[in-house]
This record gives structure tokens, C-alpha cells and sequence, in this order.
């Protein structure tokens, strides 16, 4: 009979929850992880990765149409979806793997059911879901050999790592054949003529961009005034040019109020926000008008637990209202990101250890869009700051000044920073353009270690690299830009 | 690599403990979660438990020994696949003396387990001045230790503060010292919200010893002789709750240590003398009615008790040069005129302008340079070059009432007079008792510079030109 007594019990395997199982583990707990489809969870099968290695398939079809920009050919350039799904399935289930591996390297040992709360300190798992909330050929998870099956289990502390899934609206319902959310949107059969993409956060604009370099018309609606809304404004508006550029239709301010759906085919009615409509008929629709907390079937509302706006709400040390039960990732709050969630993994057992780790500052969590051009952030943008009525200084660099994104033929982007006036504080940075997501950490870093203007600009940046774009934009905010 | 186990901070204000008792003994086994040690606080003792595997490879710190700072590393531990001798032999090489706990943070352990590593270098006192300074290369810090920030060892004399450049702004900004600043971040270094808690009062430290750590340039203070419970300590005896902590500005600060500095180098003594200012009130009366007027009416002069104070002060002393002194090791600095300091009290604290050579000025003169350092004392725009320096000053609290008080001789003054209130008191005069204006006078003389009965020489030199305020024009 398998021990089912535990000292800490995280539901969910996600990037947060099994990145908090293998810090439990090396803190010297014994530790459960309950999963009921993926090891892994949305981020490494249905989010973060494997759309990376779509957007890469994109990325690579797109340099090569344009090989004789670089002085290349390249003829009968072409692909095959179901080619290009593959490829990406196989990312997904490399990494899905590897997190098993992770888990048995770890003693972590792995649930396999769907687990609810009964009281604090105990759960109760049951068989997964059959067929699972994501029914599809395929798609459900295998559990790992050795791992346990549905029954009692106890443990002194018990973290919901639960995550989130797409939100439905009215009239907007997803039915995973003409309207899709990320799921679907990631593993196409063919790739569509027309599309509706329903709002412009990251998930939205990642597909649109991939599904627009495949050669789909693509219209993106967002009901917001600007696509891309937790960005600063004018890092969007440069977004915005770009994805025009590219062919893309973008409708702000506007509002899909129906859905009229034929065999393979669906007209949408278009509210544009200053009282016209407008239809378009579109091969399909992708609904990405955000994520909801999975909060529901674990038993916490009957053991209290506070729940407010679909989050569960905890401390700087993801405690719940509930001792010996506690909450991190997507289930407990914005920002809604994997690295977020992972960070809180460690946090939270970290505090159950009583190591007194530092509450995770959320005005230094940096964001990546992986669209065509990239876009990075972190920190407060320019309107933020000036809402907070800070006296700021901005700085901009841009692309065309820079001899590597000349280089490279992505001469299109943008840098921008934000310092307080008064102290040098790094406010917030904001990116367009090429390799963005893999620049950001600089100033993440910077930020973190409270850096001023000053040791930024005393920083050498190698050269030729897009870098030193960062250095520039910091140069320019003190009136002190060289390559411009 | 060999894993360096280090004093513990078992609560955020601790920064020393005794180590009461080993509960591993070297070549033993010690399994993450063990008890390996107990530790004893001035308030309790706690179990330290291993936070890693390994083999106890030395002791570093034998049990009893008392005052172990936080951070001090008091054994290392030999991970698997690790010869305990060879850890224990470098250990040792390492540990400038096996007994003695080390203030100083250890090796890493990226040099290398049997290479002896050098100390870390010491930073100058002048990087610890030089807030603006670009930071110098991190000197290794204590590896091994899981828990972040909390009770790192307060910095000492020389030693470096670690500070975010954003703190170290702040904290010029605001006026406040790094090296009093509780550090929350990593290591205990100091952090932005450190500064802002700092500004609200909290995570404050004892004065550091060393004014040379002080971000602004403070003027040098004589060395603490007795030394000063630390803040902590202070706090610990009022319920948390019933006080508030007001920040010190710079005032305040210097206030406090040129105090602290004169009662504590300055051997004071003190005289006190009843003076008869009837004839004084008189004369300042015909004297200010006598005055002018300009086309709005307003009088030219209009002097005050305390203008005929500095006034006869500056004159005594110009009479009694022994007295007009400053004393300094090498030698008595004898002033060839009198330069009067005037106590003037503002908002949050006093300052000291200074009317020069005031035994050369006539009294309205004297008044109207008064008028106008006070004015500009309260609005903070006195020049360094009006309140430094001096070579006397007048302290005067008649105005509420006092009657007789002695001021703390304000270095580098060698007296300072104290002025009581004026008013009607029964004398004693030829046998009979008569009622006269009088007013108390304190004089505090430094009795390096002025002797008791040069004191009183000068004092009674003081009392007959207030007594009879026209022998001060001859």
C-alpha cells in the first residue's frame, strides 16, 4: 500500500506547480503533485511552448520567402500544416517528458486524477475526467508509470496550482470546429483562408501573426482602444503599424456582437464602437479574450477559502485565508504568466520552510509577445507613470540606428525607458522588434537590483548587438544619445 | 564543494549569539532537517537545523563560545563524495584562527576546497563615503545560507555598506545615513523600501561608531567614551505603539553630536551673578525713543535687553583678553576681538549666528544684524560663514520666564553667558529692602581655557557694564 501521507501536496502541474515540487523536494519535503491531463499543464502543451515552436515554423517560412533579401534563393518555398502541428506536438511532448523525468529525479512523487479539497490537510482524488474537459483525438495526457492513482491522501500543506482556462462570452462560445480558443487554434488541420482573432492580448496576437505569415486574412477585433492593452501605448501603435503592414486588419474600440455559422463558415456582426456594424464572413474564429482562474471543483468554497474576481486571493507568501492551504499561479491572480507562477512555487515553499523569502514585487515582472515584430516589457508604462503623477523622463532608440538590426535586415523597433525623474529609478521598459523577448531581462535585471541611470550608463554593452539599443534608449532619456 | 555553515540569524534584530551546544560531532552524518546545533539568543534557545547533506567535516566554532557574530562561520560540512579530512585541513588553512569566529564573511565556495582563498578586500573608507561612487567589485559573500536578508551583521567601522545605487540616492536625498539603515534585500543589503521604512522611522540601527560611514559630510565627532544603548534596546523598554519615531534631520544630528562632543571633552564650570538692569531699561528707553524715524514711521533702532547683553559681553571680554579664548592642544588661541554667538531658536531646533567683533559695533548696529539673522535663521538661509566659529555666545531664555539656566559651551567657545528673565525683586540695599529690576546671569566657562577666578574677573566685568550700560562707550 503506497504512503498517501505527504508534507506538501500541490494540484496541478503546471509550470508553477511542478517548479514548486521540485523546490519542496530540495527543501527536504515529501512531495505529491496531483495532475489530471499533462504533466506540464497548458504552458508546455497548450501555451507557451508549443506555440514558440509554431511561431518558429512561421518565423523560418517567412526568411525563407524572403531569401533574396539576403542575397539567397530558395524556390517552391511551401508548407504542410499538419507538418508544422507535428513538429510543435513533438516540442511539447519532449518537455511534457522531461518534467516526468524532473519529477522522479526529484522523488516528487505524481496523482493522476483530479483532486478536491476536503478539509485542510486532506484531499481527495479521483479518476481523471473522461472524457477529459479538453476532449479531443490524442490530446489526453498519459500518467507516468509509477505514478498513484485516485484515493485518500493527507499533507500538512496543500497548494492549488490549478491555473486558468480560456474565458467564454456570451454568443461567443467556443465549439472547437468553427470557433476555436488556443487548443484548437494550435493543432489546424489545414490553415484557414479567413480569420477572426477576438481580442488582442498576447494569446490573440501570436495567432494572428502566425496564421497571417501562413497567408490567412486575418482580422483581429479588440475592444479596447488599443491592441495589445497592457502595453505602453505607443510601443502598441508601432505594433499596430507593423501588423498593417503586414496585411492584417485590426478593428479598436469594436465589438463582436454575433456569430452566424454555416457548414464551414461563420459571418460575424461587428459593432464598431461609433454606432456602424459591419459583417465579415470568416472561415474561423479564434475567441481569445483572456484566461479565467480554474478556482471550481476543488471544495474551496465550502472550507472558506477567499475567492475574489475568479482569483484566489493570498499573501506575499501565496497563503490563503485558510492556514495549510495556498495558492500560486494563474488560480491567484494577474499577472497571468508562467514565470509568475513559477516564482510563487518557490516562494510559497520557501515561506512553509520559513526561509523568510522576499514577497514577489509585481511591478518587476516582465511580459513577451511572440508576434512578428516581438514585443517586451517590464515595469510601468509611460501612461502608468504618469497616472502615479511621477515626474519622468523617457528615453527611445530605435532600430534603424542600430548596425546589428541592420545587420540582420530588422531594421523595424523600437526601445524604450522610463526613469523617474528625481531618483533615476527605472520606471519600466518597453520593446518592439526583433529578439525584444530576449533583451527584456536586462533591464529586469537592472530593475531588481535598483539600479539608477547612472550605472546603466556605465555598463559597457558588446558590440554589434541589438543590446545596445537598451544603452542608447537609457543615453537618450538624459539627453545623451550618441547614434541618433 | 565543501559547505560552509554560518552563524544563523534567528530573529531580524539579532547580531551575535552564543553558541550553546554542537548536537553533530565532526565525521558525522548530517542530514538536511538534522538539528546540528543550538543556539542561543539574549532571549531564547533555538535548534539550527541543516539546511543541506553532508558529513560534519569541522567544527569551526567550538560550543560555549559566546558572541558569535551573525554570518561568522562556525563549521563546514563535507558533501558527498567529499574527503571530510580535506574539507576540515582547508577549513582550518582558511579560519584565521579555529577558535576565534571570523567577523569576516568566508571564502566562497567557488575557489576551490583545499586552495586557502584570500580575504576578501577590504573597501576603503572613502568607498563607504562615496555614495555616488560606481560600486566596487562585490566582495565575496558567505555562501551556503538559505535564508535571505534577514539579520545580516551590522557594517562596521571601514567596512562596506551594500546598498542599491537607488537607495543610496534615496537615502542622500533624505538626508540619512546607509550604515543606521536596517537591509531587508538580499544579505542585508539595503534597498530602496528600506529607505522609505527608514524615513518612516523604522528598521533604524544604533549610530554607527564611525561618522566616516555618514553619507553627508558631518562634521567630525570626538570619540563616544561611554557607549549608547543601542536603539533597539531603547525602543525595547516602551510598549511598540505608544510612540512614534520622528525621523532625525540634519539639524537634529548636529545638534546632538556638537553637544554631546562639548559635554564630553569640555570641562565645564559654572557662575552665577544677579544683575541690576534698572539703569539698562532706562537707557534703552531714552535710547530708543530717541530714534529716528524714516517716512513710514519706522524707528531706526530698536534695541533689545539681549543687544545690550552681547554688547557687554563682547566689551567685557575685549577687557578681559585671558578670557577671550579658545582652548586647542597645541596651544591657547587669544582673540583679538569678540565675536558673539547668539542662540536662536527655530522650528525643530537653534542655530548660532554670529555678530562679529561686536566689542567694535555700536548697539544699533548689533540690533539690526540680530533682526536679520534671526529672520533668516528661521527661514533656514543662514550662510555656514554666519554661524561657524565665535568666540563666545549668549544663550537667552528670559523671554519665557526662566530665571536662571546654564548653556552648554558651544565649541570652539571657551564661555557661553546664560540670561534669565528680568524682573522686580526685593534687594536688599544699605539695610533696606528696595525693589529693582534684576536678572539672573549664568556664565559656563571651559576650565581648560578660564579658571574659576578668571571667570569671575571677566563675570564681574559683565555686571558693571549691564549694571551701568554707559560705561560700555568708553
Amino acid at each position: 500500500m503506497a504512503d498517501t501521507n505527504f508534507d506538501i501536496i500541490i494540484i496541478g502541474s503546471g509550470p508553477g506547480g511542478y517548479v514548486c515540487a521540485i523546490r519542496a523536494a530540495q527543501l527536504g519535503f515529501k512531495t505529491a503533485i496531483v495532475e489530471r491531463d499533462y504533466l506540464g499543464g497548458i504552458c508546455l502543451n497548450w501555451g507557451c511552448i508549443p506555440t514558440k515552436a509554431l511561431l518558429r515554423s512561421a518565423e523560418i517560412f517567412h526568411y525563407l520567402e524572403h531569401a533574396k533579401d539576403y542575397g539567397l534563393s530558395a524556390q517552391n518555398v511551401s508548407y504542410d500544416p499538419s507538418a508544422v502541428v507535428k513538429r510543435s506536438r513533438a516540442v511539447s511532448k519532449r518537455l511534457n517528458d522531461g518534467v516526468g523525468f524532473l519529477m522522479k529525479k526529484n522523488k516528487v512523487t505524481v496523482i493522476w486524477g483530479e483532486a478536491a479539497i476536503d478539509a485542510p490537510g486532506k484531499i481527495t482524488v479521483k479518476p481523471p475526467p473522461n472524457p477529459p474537459p479538453r476532449a479531443g483525438e490524442g490530446r489526453v495526457g498519459e500518467a507516468p508509470k509509477d505514478a498513484l492513482g485516485p484515493g485518500a491522501y493527507q499533507a500538512k500543506h496543500i497548494i492549488v496550482a490549478t491555473g486558468a482556462r480560456p474565458r467564454v462570452l456570451p454568443g461567443l462560445e467556443p465549439d472547437k470546429k468553427l470557433v476555436w480558443t488556443y487548443f484548437e487554434a494550435m493543432v489546424p488541420e489545414r490553415i484557414p483562408k479567413s480569420l477572426l482573432v477576438v481580442g488582442s492580448g498576447a494569446i490573440g496576437i501570436e495567432f494572428a501573426s502566425f496564421y497571417r505569415t501562413f497567408g490567412t486574412e486575418v482580422t483581429v477585433v479588440e475592444v479596447l482602444p488599443q491592441i495589445l492593452p497592457v502595453e505602453d501605448a505607443e510601443i502598441a501603435a508601432f505594433a499596430r503599424k507593423s501588423f498593417e503592414k503586414q496585411g492584417i486588419k485590426i478593428l479598436t474600440g469594436a465589438k463582436v456582437t454575433k456569430l452566424d455559422k454555416k457548414a464551414d463558415s461563420v459571418t460575424a456582426t461587428i459593432d464598431d464602437g461609433k454606432g456602424g456594424t459591419q459583417t465579415l464572413t470568416v472561415d474561423r474564429v479564434i475567441s481569445a479574450v483572456g484566461v479565467v482562474g480554474n478556482t471550481e471543483n476543488l471544495g474551496l468554497e465550502k472550507l472558506g477559502v477567499k475567492i475574489e474576481r475568479g482569483a484566489i486571493v493570498v499573501d506575499g507568501a501565496c497563503r490563503t485565508n485558510v492556514p495549510g492551504i495556498y495558492a500560486i499561479g494563474d488560480v491567484a491572480g494577474p499577472p497571468l504568466l508562467a514565470h509568475k507562477a513559477e516564482h510563487e512555487g518557490v516562494i510559497c515553499v520557501e515561506a512553509i520552510k520559513g526561509l523568510n523569502p522576499h514577497p514577489m514585487d509585481r511591478r518587476m515582472i516582465p511580459g513577451c509577445t511572440y508576434c512578428t515584430p516581438q514585443i517586451a516589457s517590464v515595469g510601468l508604462t509611460e501612461q502608468a507613470a504618469k497616472d502615479q503623477k511621477r515626474d519622468i523622463r523617457v528615453g527611445r532608440f530605435p532600430f534603424v540606428g542600430n548596425g546589428k538590426a541592420i545587420a540582420l535586415g530588422e531594421d523595424q523597433g523600437l526601445v524604450k525607458v522610463i526613469f523617474d525623474k528625481k531618483t533615476g529609478q527605472l520606471l519600466g521598459a518597453h520593446m518592439v522588434g526583433a529578439e525584444v523577448t530576449e533583451l527584456i531581462q536586462g533591464y529586469v535585471i537592472a530593475m531588481n537590483l535598483e539600479t539608477t541611470e547612472e550605472e546603466l550608463m556605465h555598463t559597457v554593452f558588446p558590440h554589434p548587438t541589438l543590446s545596445e539599443m537598451m544603452k542608447e534608449a537609457v543615453l537618450d532619456a538624459y539627453g545623451r544619445v550618441l547614434n541618433m | 564543494m565543501p559547505i560552509n555553515i554560518l552563524m544563523p540569524a534567528l530573529s531580524p534584530t539579532m547580531e551575535k549569539g552564543n553558541l550553546a551546544k554542537w548536537l553533530k560531532k565532526e565525521g558525522e552524518a548530517v542530514k538536511t532537517g538534522d538539528v546540528i546545533a543550538e543556539i542561543e539568543t539574549d532571549k531564547a534557545t533555538m535548534e539550527y537545523e541543516a539546511v543541506d547533506d553532508g558529513v560534519m567535516a569541522k567544527i569551526v566554532v567550538p560550543e560555549g563560545t559566546n558572541d558569535v557574530p551573525v554570518n561568522a562561520l562556525i563549521a563546514v560540512l563535507a558533501q558527498e563524495g567529499e574527503d571530510p579530512k580535506a574539507v576540515a585541513a582547508a577549513a582550518v588553512a582558511k579560519s584565521p584562527s579555529a577558535g576565534a569566529p571570523s567577523p569576516q564573511p568566508s571564502p566562497p565556495q567557488g575557489e576551490g576546497a583545499a586552495v586557502p582563498a584570500a580575504p576578501p578586500a577590504q573597501p576603503s573608507a572613502a568607498e563607504a563615503r562615496a555614495p555616488s561612487a560606481p560600486p566596487a567589485p562585490r566582495p565575496p559573500s558567505p555562501p551556503g545560507g538559505e535564508g535571505r536578508g534577514e539579520g545580516a551583521p551590522a557594517p562596521g567601522p571601514g567596512t562596506r555598506i551594500f546598498a542599491s545605487p537607488l537607495a543610496r540616492r534615496l537615502a542622500k536625498e533624505a538626508g540619512l545615513d546607509l550604515a543606521r539603515i536596517q537591509g531587508t534585500g538580499p544579505r542585508g543589503r539595503v534597498i530602496a523600501r528600506d529607505i522609505a521604512a527608514a524615513k518612516e522611522g523604522q528598521g533604524l540601527k544604533a549610530p554607527a561608531a564611525a561618522p566616516s560611514a555618514a553619507p553627508s559630510p558631518a562634521p567630525v565627532a570626538a570619540p563616544a567614551l561611554v557607549p549608547t544603548p543601542s536603539d533597539e534596546k531603547i525602543r525595547a523598554l516602551f510598549e511598540p505603539g505608544s510612540y512614534e519615531v520622528v525621523p532625525h534631520d540634519n539639524m537634529r544630528k548636529i545638534i546632538a553630536q556638537r553637544l554631546v562632543q562639548a559635554k564630553q571633552t569640555i570641562p565645564h564650570f559654572y557662575l552665577t551673578l544677579d544683575c541690576n538692569i534698572g539703569k539698562l531699561l532706562a537707557a534703552r528707553e531714552e535710547i530708543n525713543a530717541a530714534a529716528p524715524k524714516d517716512k513710514d514711521g519706522k524707528p531706526a533702532w530698536k534695541l533689545s535687553v539681549n543687544d545690550f547683553v552681547i554688547k557687554a559681553l563682547a566689551v567685557a571680554l575685549v577687557r578681559v583678553p585671558e578670557a577671550n579664548v579658545t582652548w586647542t592642544e597645541g596651544g591657547m588661541l587669544k582673540h583679538k576681538h569678540a565675536d558673539v554667538g547668539v542662540a536662536v531658536a527655530i522650528p525643530g531646533g537653534l542655530i548660532t549666528p554670529i555678530v562679529r567683533q561686536a566689542d567694535t559695533k555700536p548697539l544699533s548696529v548689533i540690533s539690526n544684524e540680530m533682526k536679520d539673522f534671526a529672520a533668516r535663521a528661521r527661514a533656514r538661509k543662514l550662510k555656514p560663514e554666519e554661524y561657524q566659529g565665535g568666540t563666545t555666545a549668549v544663550s537667552n531664555l528670559g523671554m519665557f520666564g526662566i530665571k536662571e539656566f546654564y548653556a552648554v559651551i558651544n565649541p570652539p567657545h571657551a564661555t557661553i553667558l546664560s540670561v534669565g528673565a528680568g524682573e522686580e525683586r526685593p534687594i536688599a540695599k544699605n539695610g533696606k529692602i528696595e525693589v529693582a529690576q534684576m536678572m539672573t546671569v549664568g556664565l559656563a566657562t571651559d576650565h581648560r581655557a578660564v579658571d574659576g577666578a578668571l571667570g569671575a574677573q571677566l563675570f564681574g566685568v559683565f555686571k558693571s557694564l549691564i549694571e551701568n550700560p554707559v560705561m560700555m562707550v568708553v
